[in-house]
């Protein structure tokens, strides 16, 4: 699908500030607001815009441990890489799975409660997990910048 | 801290999916009036639990097919070090998560770019050069996604 420079400019406001309510957004992006919601709509059936979601801060929720929790895989066995990844979701404190070219090829991004809660799911649901070769964790003490922001 | 009944948690989930829903549609599917989903998303809102919202693009469709994680070691510690690195890492426009960590790194970075050789631009013009700046361990995102985490 064709972004022109209007759908460029709408992305860039939207993803600087995308809580903006459409009417401002439109302004911003100078652009009708009927004009808007038809751009909108079009990059979303085209695929552009795949969603928006909502950000949940779990520190809030009292979830205060964050680590990043990296694998190498054991590829002897076929179908090594979708049985760790199906497993890898039933895994409820998992909030977010990437996988990679490279030495890693999996991480997982595991939260949990506290140290004591951590230990738990490391041991009985993280390295219980089908076909790990090695594993190492990093463990979040904080986050300095985040922004999905591409410069359009 | 705030308590979540499993109305919540189901709002929640909701909204992780996609956050342009809204008060009456929430209610109708969770068997709310309007207000009071209203009013249950604003206390979310309000105890900072929906931190606000990201919008997920097509990266591949505009032009940033590369999205490389990066894990840095700095090769000289202190304060003075970590300062210089942090405030000159942030300004880069390409990386787009920074985080503090404890591990084998101690750091790890999201870098956004158009193509590999785009990407290789980034690292070493601006993150090679970086103060302090030692061991950097590169892996290339394949696949990524999202799990709504522990709503129940």
């Amino acid at each position: 699908m064709q972004v022109d420079d209007i759908d460029r400019r709408i992305l860039r406001q939207m993803q600087a500030d995308p809580g903006l309510p459409r009417a401002e957004l439109a302004e911003r992006a100078g652009v009708t607001s009927a004009s808007l919601w038809r751009r909108i709509e079009r990059l979303r059936e085209g695929g552009i815009i795949r969603a928006e979601e909502a950000v949940i801060d779990w520190r809030k929720l009292g979830w205060e441990i964050e680590v990043s929790v990296r694998f190498t895989l054991d590829k002897t066995q076929p179908g090594f890489f979708d049985e760790f990844l199906h497993a890898a979701r039933k895994v409820p404190e998992v909030t977010e799975i990437q996988t990679f070219l490279g030495q890693v090829d999996v991480r997982l991004n595991v939260i949990a409660r506290d140290m004591a809660h951590y230990q738990e799911i490391y041991r009985e649901r993280i390295l219980a997990l089908p076909h790990i070769a090695d594993t190492d964790a990093l463990m979040l003490i904080s986050t300095l910048k985040d922004t999905a922001e591409l410069p359009l | 801290m705030i308590a979540l009944d499993d109305i919540d948690r189901a709002i929640l989930r909701a909204l992780s999916d996609d956050a342009t829903l809204g008060a009456g549609e929430l209610g109708r599917r969770f068997g709310l009036s309007q207000p009071a989903a209203w009013r249950r998303v604003r206390r979310l809102e309000e105890a900072g639990v929906i931190a606000g919202r990201r919008l997920v693009l097509d990266r591949q469709a505009l032009g940033f097919g590369v999205t490389v994680f990066l894990g840095i070691k700095l090769a000289t510690k202190g304060r003075i070090s970590f300062e210089d690195f942090e405030r000159a890492v942030q300004a880069i426009p390409e990386v787009q998560v920074v985080q503090h960590v404890l591990g084998r790194f101690d750091y790890r970075l999201r870098v956004g770019a158009r193509d590999i050789a785009d990407f290789e631009r980034v690292l070493r013009r601006r993150i090679m050069t970086l103060p302090g700046v030692g061991q950097i361990e590169a892996n290339v995102m394949l696949s990524e996604e999202r799990r709504p985490g522990p709503l129940g």
